[in-house]
Parts: C-alpha cells; sequence; structure tokens
C-alpha cells in the first residue's frame, strides 16, 4: 500500500522533470514555461474548484461558461471605471455569482431542471456579456502587479516560479487549501456533503437543503466569475465577445478528472493548462506533436508499473512510449493544426475513463444526489 | 406600419426598382459580418468602411448591417433579408458567404452583390479582396530589421492561401534584410480565440521570439508583446491602442474608397460585375504609420518599399524563389502571377516546418 | 406560507396556459430590455414574434430551422427520460454530415435517386457510431457521458474543419477549407418552391410520430421511462442498464446524424466548417422545453425558430445588437423552466387552518 500512496507525488515528479528536460533540450526557459502554464491553468482552476463545491452540494450547474464570461466583463468593466483590478475580480465574483443565484431560484425553489437551466444560463451570459461589453471593446484594462518581494522574488528559478506571480495566483492556491479544510476537515463542510450525498436524510436531520444549496451555487458562480475576470483582467488581457471560448466545459471536465477532490482538481487544472501551452510550443519548436503522445504514454506507463501486477500490461506501454518515442525521433511529421488543437479534449476523455475505470478512486467521492431534484414532500 | 412598408419594399422589387437610380429616394446598401461589429478586427474595418459610405454620401443612402452572422446555413436567410426588404447593394464581407451569396443573388436579379475574398462571380456578383500579402513584404522588411534575436513568431489561422501567402512574403522581405531571421509558426485553428492567440504569443516569445506578426483578428498578441517588451504588427485594423510600446506598424484593411466607389456606381447605375483584387496602391491594403520605435533609415527604406510596390515596381514575390523543397518556382527577375498566388499551398525555401496542409 | 405540492395529474389547459404564461412574461422583460436600449419595445415584440408568421418566407424559414431542432430534441428526449446525458448531440450531428456527405462526394458526379438514401443511412450511421464512443465508455468504464459525449463535440469541430480543408476539399477551390457543392442527386428534394423546406422537415415529422407511437405504445418506450423513474424497479424487471444506454445514445446519435447530413445536403448545399451552427447544443433546450414530450418538442422547436428569425428581423429593422436577441432568448428560456413547475405541483396557501 505504501507504493499507492507515492504513486501521485511520484508521477508529478516525473512529468515535471521531464517537461523541464524537455523544455532545455528544445532551447526553452523551463520557468518562463511553467509560468505560463500557471497562468493558462488560473481560469480553470478557479471555475472547477467552484463548480466542485457545487456538485459536491449535489447540484450540477452547467451554466460555468455562462458565468465565467459575466465575470469576465463585469470584472473588466469595474476595473476599467474604478482603475482598480482588485474592485475589478470583486465584481467579477458578485456578478457571476448573481448569475448563479439566477440559477439556483430556478433549480432550488422552482424545481426546473438543473441540466437544461445550466444551458439556458450559458446562452443567457454570453448573450447578456456580449450586451454590457460593447462598449469596452478595445480598450486595455488597467495592469494587474506581480507580486515583487525583495530578495525572495529575485532568487533564481525559485523566484519567478513562486515568489512573482500575482495575487489571484496566491488566492487560488489558498482556496483550494481552504475548499480542503472546509470540507474535509469542518462541520458546514460535513453538512454541505451530506447534503449532496442524500438531500432527503440530511433534511429529516433538519438542515435546510435548498439554502445549503444556494449557499453553494453562488459561491461556484463567484468562483467562476473570478475565473473570467482573471481570463480579461490578466491572462489575454482585454474584453472581447465570446472570449472564454469553452474554458467553463473544461472545467466541468476538470472536476470529474479531480475526482471531486480540491488537490486534484489543482492538478487536473494545471494538466489542461499545460496541455494547451505545450501543443502551441511544440508547434513553435517545430517539433512533432508525437512528443505529446510518447509524453502520455511514458506517464501512462509509469503510473501503471506502480500499480498493477500485470506483466503484459506493462511490457505493452513501456514498448508503445518507446515505440512512439522512436517514431517521432526518426519522422517528425507535421499534421494538420486542428488534430493537434484536439489533444486538449483527447486528454480529457482518456483521463476520464482512466480515472472512472479506477472505480474505488472516482465513484466512492461522487455525490450521490448530483443533479436530482429535492422537494421537501416529495 | 412596418409590416406595411416592408410589403411595399417587396411591391417596389416586384415592379423593378430603378427608382433610386435617378437619385430621389435614398439608395440602400447592406452590410453582412462575420463578427461583432466590436472586434477590433475584420469586421470592425468593415463597418469602418459602411460609415465612409454614409459620412461620403449622407442623405442619399440608408445603410443597414447584420453583425455576427454565421457562416453556415444561417448566412442565406440573413442576406436574403437585406435582399428582401429593398435593398440595392449588399456587401457580404466574409468567405463563407459566398455559395449563399450567389444562391440568393440568382433570386434577385436587380439587387447587387458584392462577395469579399471569394471567387465565384456572377452578372450581379463581384468580387473584391485586398492584397494584403504587399502589406506584409511592408511589415516583413521591418520585422526583419527590428528583430534582435532573429527570431521572428507568426500566429497563424488556418492553412489557407491567404494566410500561406502572408507567411511567405512576410519571410521573403525579413530574409532580404536579415540573412539569418528564422520564422517560428504557430497555426491556432480560429480566426478569433482571444486566449488562444494570447498563449500562442507566449508560446512564441518563450521561444526566443522578439517581433510577433499574426494572421489572426484579436488584439490579444499585441497586448501581450506590450507586455512582454517586444514588438509586434496591427492585423487588419491599427491596434494601436492595445501596444502603444509595442506597435511597429499595422496592416489596415481600408475598404471606405472601394465601398464608395461601388455605391456611387450603382448610383449612376454604371455597376458592372467584375473582381477586384486591390494592393497598397489604390489604398485598400494600407500600411499603418511607423512607430518612432523603428530607425529612421529603416523607416525610410520600408516607405520606399511600399512606394514601389504602389507604383508597380516591385512586386512581393520576384525571383529567384525557391520552394521549400529546394525546387525552382521562380526564376531570376520573374514574378508570380495571381493564378498561383490564389491557390499558393507551399513554403518557400528557408522556413522550417511543414506547411500543416 | 405558500408552499409546491405535487400534483397527481397535470390539468391539460394549466400545459396549454403555462408556456404562454412564459412567452407573456418574456415579452413584457424583453419589452423592458429593449426600451432600456432605447427601442420601441411593442415593436420590437411584434417584430420577433408576428411578423415572421405573416411573411410567407418567413414562415418557410421557421420549419428550415426548426426541422433538424425537433429531430435532434426527439432523439435526445428518449435518452433524457431514461437519465442518459447525451450533451454532445452537436458532435453527432458533426459526425453524420461529414459521414454522409463524404458518402455523397465520392458519388460525384453519378446520378440516381439512390443516392439520397445511401447518404441519409451513411450520416444516420456517422452520428450512431459517434455516439457510441461515450455510449461504450460509460458502459465499459463508468466514464460520466455528459463530459465524454461534451468532448467529443470539440473534436468533431476540429475534425470537420481538418477534413474539408484536407481530403474532402472542394479540388477546384482554390484551397479554400470548404467541400465542392453537392450535385444534384446529393441535394435534398426542396418541398415548396422557392423555399429552403427540404424533405429533411417531413422526416422531423415523422420522427415525432414515431417517438409518440414508442413512448406511448411500445415496450421499449416504457422500459426508458421506467429506466429513468425507478432505476431499481427496472433492473428488477429484466431491463438492461446497459442496453438502455447504447440504445438511448444510439438513437440520438443517429437522429442527430441524419439532422446533420440534412442540414449539410439541404440548406447549406456543402460542407463547411461553420455548418455546426449550435443546433445540437439548442435541441437540449428544445427538448426540455418540450417536456419531452413528442408533440411538445415539435412546438418548442417551432417556437425556438420563430425568435431566431424574428430576432433577425429585429437585428435588421430596429438595430438591436444580436446580443441583444441572445439575451431575449435566454429570458424565454428562463421563464419557460420557471413556470415548468406548475405544471408539476400546485401552489397552496398553507394557512393557520389547513396543516
Amino acid at each position: 500500500m505504501k507504493t499507492a500512496a507515492l504513486t501521485q507525488p511520484i508521477l508529478i515528479v516525473t512529468a515535471l522533470v521531464t517537461l523541464a528536460l524537455f523544455a532545455l533540450f528544445s532551447g526553452l526557459d523551463p520557468v518562463l514555461l511553467a509560468v505560463s502554464i500557471i497562468i493558462a491553468a488560473q481560469p480553470l482552476l478557479l471555475a472547477a474548484l467552484g463548480e466542485m463545491v457545487v456538485e459536491k452540494s449535489g447540484v450540477l450547474n452547467l451554466g460555468v461558461e455562462g458565468m465565467m464570461i459575466i465575470g469576465a466583463i463585469c470584472g473588466f468593466a469595474a476595473a476599467v471605471e474604478t482603475g482598480s483590478p482588485a474592485l475589478g475580480f470583486l465584481a467579477g465574483a458578485t456578478g457571476g455569482a448573481a448569475l448563479a443565484l439566477i440559477f439556483g431560484l430556478l433549480t432550488q425553489y422552482l424545481l426546473s431542471n438543473q441540466v437544461a437551466t445550466g444551458l439556458a444560463l450559458t446562452l443567457f451570459g454570453l448573450g447578456l456579456a456580449a450586451l454590457i461589453g460593447q462598449s469596452y471593446a478595445g480598450i486595455k484594462p488597467p495592469p494587474f502587479p506581480k507580486l515583487d518581494l525583495p530578495g525572495l522574488s529575485d532568487i533564481p528559478v525559485i523566484g519567478p516560479l513562486f515568489f512573482s506571480h500575482d495575487a489571484m495566483v496566491y488566492i487560488a492556491l489558498a482556496l483550494v487549501i481552504g475548499v480542503w479544510l472546509f470540507l474535509g476537515r469542518s462541520r458546514p463542510g460535513l453538512i454541505l456533503r451530506a447534503v449532496g450525498e442524500n438531500h432527503d436524510a440530511a433534511h429529516s436531520l433538519g438542515y435546510n437543503v435548498i439554502l445549503i444549496r444556494l449557499a453553494a451555487i453562488a459561491f461556484g458562480g463567484a468562483l467562476a466569475g473570478l475565473g473570467g475576470a482573471y481570463l480579461s483582467l490578466v491572462r489575454v488581457p482585454q474584453w472581447n465577445e465570446g472570449m472564454t471560448a469553452g474554458a467553463g466545459w473544461i472545467a466541468l471536465a476538470i472536476v470529474v478528472f479531480g475526482a471531486w477532490r480540491p488537490w486534484r482538481v489543482m492538478l487536473g487544472a494545471y494538466l489542461f493548462g499545460g496541455v494547451t501551452i505545450l501543443q502551441l510550443n511544440l508547434q513553435a519548436a517545430n517539433l512533432t506533436p508525437l512528443w505529446l503522445l510518447a509524453f502520455g504514454f511514458f506517464l501512462f506507463a509509469i503510473w501503471r508499473t506502480l500499480t498493477s501486477r500485470r506483466p503484459l500490461e506493462l511490457l505493452g506501454l513501456w514498448l508503445a512510449t518507446v515505440l512512439t518515442a522512436a517514431i517521432a525521433a526518426k519522422y517528425p511529421i507535421s499534421i494538420q493544426s486542428q488534430y493537434l488543437s484536439m489533444t486538449p479534449y483527447l486528454v480529457t476523455i482518456i483521463v476520464l475513463v482512466v480515472m472512472s475505470a479506477d472505480r474505488l478512486a472516482a465513484n466512492l467521492n461522487a455525490p450521490a444526489s448530483l443533479g436530482r431534484v429535492f422537494h421537501k414532500t416529495g | 406600419m412596418r409590416f406595411l412598408t416592408t410589403l411595399l419594399g417587396a411591391a417596389a422589387l416586384a415592379l423593378g426598382t430603378t427608382a433610386f437610380a435617378d437619385g430621389h429616394e435614398p439608395t440602400k446598401v447592406g452590410f453582412i459580418y462575420v463578427g461583432p461589429v466590436g472586434d477590433f478586427g475584420w469586421s470592425y474595418e468593415h463597418d469602418q468602411g459602411r460609415l465612409a459610405i454614409e459620412e461620403a454620401f449622407g442623405d442619399k443612402v440608408e445603410t443597414t448591417y447584420l453583425e455576427s452572422v454565421p457562416e453556415g446555413p444561417d448566412a442565406e436567410r440573413a442576406i436574403r433579408q437585406l435582399a428582401a426588404s429593398g435593398h440595392d447593394l449588399i456587401f457580404t464581407t466574409s468567405f463563407g458567404y459566398m455559395n449563399p451569396t450567389l444562391k440568393v443573388a440568382e433570386q434577385f436579379p436587380d439587387v447587387k452583390f458584392e462577395h469579399a475574398t471569394g471567387f465565384k462571380r456572377a452578372d450581379n456578383v463581384s468580387t473584391y479582396s485586398g492584397r494584403f500579402y504587399e502589406g506584409r513584404t511592408v511589415l516583413g522588411h521591418i520585422a526583419g530589421h527590428m528583430t534582435e534575436t532573429n527570431t521572428i513568431g507568426y500566429i497563424a489561422s488556418f492553412p489557407i492561401p491567404e494566410v500561406v501567402r502572408g507567411i511567405n512574403s512576410a519571410y521573403l522581405a525579413a530574409k532580404e534584410v536579415n540573412p539569418d531571421v528564422e520564422f517560428k509558426i504557430v497555426w491556432v485553428s480560429t480566426w478569433f480565440d482571444p486566449a488562444k492567440e494570447a498563449d500562442a504569443a507566449n508560446a512564441l516569445i518563450e521561444q526566443g521570439a522578439d517581433v510577433i506578426m499574426q494572421h489572426t483578428d484579436s488584439p490579444a498578441a499585441m497586448t501581450i508583446a506590450e507586455e512582454k517588451g517586444i514588438y509586434a504588427f496591427g492585423q487588419a485594423s491599427d491596434m494601436k491602442q492595445f501596444g502603444p510600446n509595442a506597435r511597429l506598424s499595422s496592416i489596415i484593411d481600408n475598404w471606405g474608397p472601394y465601398y464608395i466607389a461601388r455605391t456611387q456606381a450603382v448610383m449612376d447605375g454604371t455597376w458592372e460585375s467584375m473582381d477586384t483584387w486591390d494592393g497598397i496602391a489604390p489604398g485598400m491594403t494600407e500600411i499603418g504609420e511607423f512607430s518612432d520605435k523603428i530607425p529612421a533609415e529603416v523607416r525610410a527604406s520600408a516607405q520606399a518599399i511600399a512606394d514601389a510596390i504602389a507604383a508597380g515596381e516591385m512586386h512581393s514575390f520576384t525571383g529567384p524563389v525557391n520552394k521549400q523543397d529546394g525546387s525552382v518556382w521562380l526564376a531570376e527577375g520573374e514574378t508570380a502571377d495571381d493564378g498561383t498566388l490564389l491557390g499558393m499551398n507551399f513554403y518557400v525555401e528557408g522556413i522550417e516546418g511543414e506547411l500543416p496542409n | 406560507m405558500l408552499i409546491l405540492e405535487p400534483r397527481a395529474t397535470t390539468p391539460r389547459w394549466l400545459t396549454v396556459l403555462t408556456p404562454v404564461m412564459a412567452v407573456i412574461a418574456t415579452m413584457i422583460a424583453g419589452g423592458i430590455l429593449f426600451a432600456i436600449l432605447g427601442k420601441n419595445p411593442v415593436e420590437a415584440i411584434r417584430i420577433i414574434f408576428l411578423d415572421p408568421l405573416l411573411d410567407p418566407y418567413s414562415r418557410t424559414e421557421i420549419l428550415v430551422k426548426a426541422a433538424p431542432l425537433i429531430l435532434i430534441a426527439i432523439g435526445l428526449s428518449l435518452g433524457f427520460r431514461a437519465g442518459v446525458w447525451n450533451i454532445g448531440a452537436e458532435g453527432q450531428f458533426i459526425l453524420g454530415a461529414l459521414a454522409g456527405g463524404a458518402t455523397g462526394l465520392a458519388f460525384y458526379p453519378v446520378e440516381g435517386i439512390w443516392l439520397l438514401p445511401l447518404m441519409t443511412v451513411a450520416g444516420a450511421l456517422g452520428g450512431f457510431l459517434w455516439a457510441m464512443i461515450p455510449a461504450i465508455l460509460k458502459i465499459r468504464f463508468g466514464a460520466n457521458e455528459i463530459l465524454v459525449s461534451l468532448m467529443l463535440v470539440y473534436v468533431a469541430i476540429l475534425l470537420l474543419s481538418a477534413l474539408v480543408s484536407g481530403p474532402l476539399r472542394d479540388p477546384d477551390g482554390f484551397n479554400f477549407p470548404e467541400s465542392r457543392q453537392f450535385h444534384n442527386a446529393a441535394s435534398l428534394p426542396i418541398l415548396i418552391e422557392g423555399s429552403r423546406v427540404h424533405a429533411g422537415v417531413l422526416v422531423a415529422l415523422g420522427a415525432v410520430i414515431a417517438a409518440y407511437v414508442i413512448l406511448q405504445r411500445h415496450m421499449l418506450g416504457f422500459r426508458i421511462k421506467l429506466t429513468g423513474q425507478a432505476p431499481r424497479a427496472a433492473r428488477f424487471a429484466g431491463v438492461s442498464q446497459n442496453v438502455i444506454i447504447a440504445i438511448c445514445l444510439g438513437i440520438s446519435g443517429a437522429l442527430a446524424g441524419m439532422a446533420g447530413l440534412f442540414e449539410a445536403s439541404g440548406p447549406v448545399g456543402q460542407l463547411v466548417p461553420a455548418l455546426p451552427a449550435g443546433y445540437g447544443f439548442t435541441a437540449i433546450i428544445v427538448a426540455f422545453l418540450g417536456r419531452l414530450h413528442p408533440v411538445g418538442i415539435l412546438l418548442a422547436g417551432l417556437v425556438m425558430a420563430l425568435t431566431y428569425i424574428g430576432g433577425e428581423t429585429a437585428q435588421l429593422m430596429l438595430r438591436i445588437p444580436s446580443a441583444a436577441i441572445s439575451v431575449f432568448q435566454g429570458m424565454l428560456l428562463f421563464f419557460l423552466l420557471a413556470v415548468d413547475v406548475l405544471t408539476g405541483f400546485r401552489l397552496r396557501w398553507v394557512g393557520r387552518t389547513s396543516a
């Protein structure tokens, strides 16, 4: 059982070392690459973390995309009007939460179907954001300062990796820790999970299921709004119609990928950000995308080596790794860019399958009442 | 009331619209945009052209537009709506509108249509586009001078001839002034996705690019360039507000003069179906103001190139030029013919990487 | 206080009245929105809801727009009833268009009345197979079908883009990313002269009837409903959960695939990267608006199409930004979903005397 506990750290370290080697080998600065991945991951991390809490309470809100884009425009508009990015983030969170409460009202009080309402929320959010944003296209937002600790931020490698990000990166990390402590260690967190597991039982124990769920929905909306504001204030930074471009949907996938665990959700967000950035970097470095496949096989092989006892499977995986790497080295074929752009989605599917196949990990943690309508007398 | 006017409009149409030719009735000009008018790129510039018409003709014209019309099944209906509501001249401003435009044009023989960037025409359908590659020759020249790492990053959308042409012309011009220059190209499979374009710009910068060129429509890359303290060029519109320090120059799609001329032709009754592919000379491809960051002598040489192209003394693709595989494309002194340019699907010699085709 | 009480049966008049209430509420809220934007609210509402019905061409366009929505929503509704969440109809739509369209292009320029049926089968098969990916992953590994089918939408969009700029590209098209136009035998026949109403509209209507029969009269319909409402009971009754998953995803995939092919060989006439116009997603909403009932879906699809056509007209005539139209549609959905509660529950005032 000892190896099982070590599996995740070993995998992460291996992945990081391989990435750093890849970066050095292709003339990249691994630190810069890591910083890019961190920035790309933040919107996903925030939105996914929020949605995870919502789902833990037994509610499936598919409107993440809509809440994110509302957060993006509210945050952008507030930052431009007040000149303060901090107020912008606050407004983004508020906007996201407000939109989420429409969903909460409909699904919790009026008992509408969560899937349909979530989709309608996305449609509505995209339209409303575009409408609000009409006078904000083509404006530069006030810059969001990066942390600059004299001494610490100047240390080579360590400094840029850990001590010179913008405040939101640290806030997001604090939120991950907070959610982790809240869900796992606190009484309100326990109640929230109880509501998600069995709302009828929670109700008969005297908990106000609807109020708890509304709070979770608002929190999820606020975090999605923050993620959106991060897009429009830091990552891009500008306002454009439809600028979330599917990030909300990916956040939903990350929740499942993360098996409803905060740290895994964070890992998922970084993995996704990583794949997105890497496929662009591979192109820029003129390397064949086959390397990405080889890398995937490699990690998979290591994982199975640590957990599986079936020699034939292991042999196959390692063979696949070596073979793909050999092909990549010998025939650096280029393929249509569209196929490259598919990689993040395909990786999600593969990871989803792997996670789900590992039933113990995923299913034990999935909230049992997810998506089911709660009605007191029902 | 509105319904009645629509009916009347339809009736007038049925009787044949000649009333506008004598100038008593305002000429109605309609536009179909693929993006929102506030995209600060492609659709924005077309809308600037529409506003130029209004400014030029005042009360004599009435303009309308439909924005964010997807190029799929809805395009035909949108175009038809404009045709059916009494428009005399309709500009459909994206490649994907080509076949829908032709279909509607067949049903409304008295309405004039203008389709941007396409290649199919009819008696009442003209096509027009800009020789943007001429602009890219000028930008490539500047980029070649300005890069210190000898690495130019290029964010590309789809490997269609228009984009490949742009890469080749920019590369040839940069190579001319800087033999060590290297192009790093990232294909993002989208015309407009600010987050992805920003990521691509970051990836290119990490790979050592200190000048970014782009053939996608959002100003995201410009914003990133400003933040990272490197150089970039405006695309489709000037984009100066996104990168006051980063922006070196820009290619501006200036549709105004063409739109005014075509509207005038409809008013005069002299409109004829034709194909227009205009470059720097008539002003459809406009080179944005040069930044002070560019040394004076480079500004002068860039201007000289622009002038020479405009005067017809120089062509962006002048031999000797080899294809990427080393085979000869243009012999010494030979210039590329439009047919090859329109279907260009190869890199010129020196560009690394395979064209994802 | 006001409480919600479940109804044993839903009176018929209420089923009709609730959507009407929602539409009226949307008109009021939308009117306020348009007034804020400085447009005449009455005129705007009239243009969106009434004008398309008065204009003959717009009437035909409503049919063109509604047909794929209805066809897809019918398929999805079966799955939704069984608790199988296929969110990826958009992807199945694309694969149907690709498979059927490629078949049509492969036989260019062969004429023959057998070609269209062949393309339709290929299209249905394409959508079916694409839907089988989440089905198999769900059955074999328990992977969440919502996310797998959704991720496959993005893959499908990119695949379409790759294929029309690669193998399926028009050989005479200057390398532009689109296929050649379908020749005569590969194009859907037009039902109403001068319009775009194509044979696919009839198929959509047929699907409504077929779904009605299956749900009301057929054992399969019963099993689907049972699985959704009482999974345990269904298991005891010998209904295999896995078979239901495969059937529901398969049918919805096949119908979405057919809708995709009809859209390609009908109104569009070729394969283009912009072919998917969001039908797959809108159809999910249509399915719910129609309360997963075939007749309801038929009506919901028509209303949805009406707001699209009317919205375009309003954009043109009143210069209402397209974003405002999306907001307006979003409102309509919210109101429809909100009043839906009244069909399942009754509002009751609980005073002191009544417990």
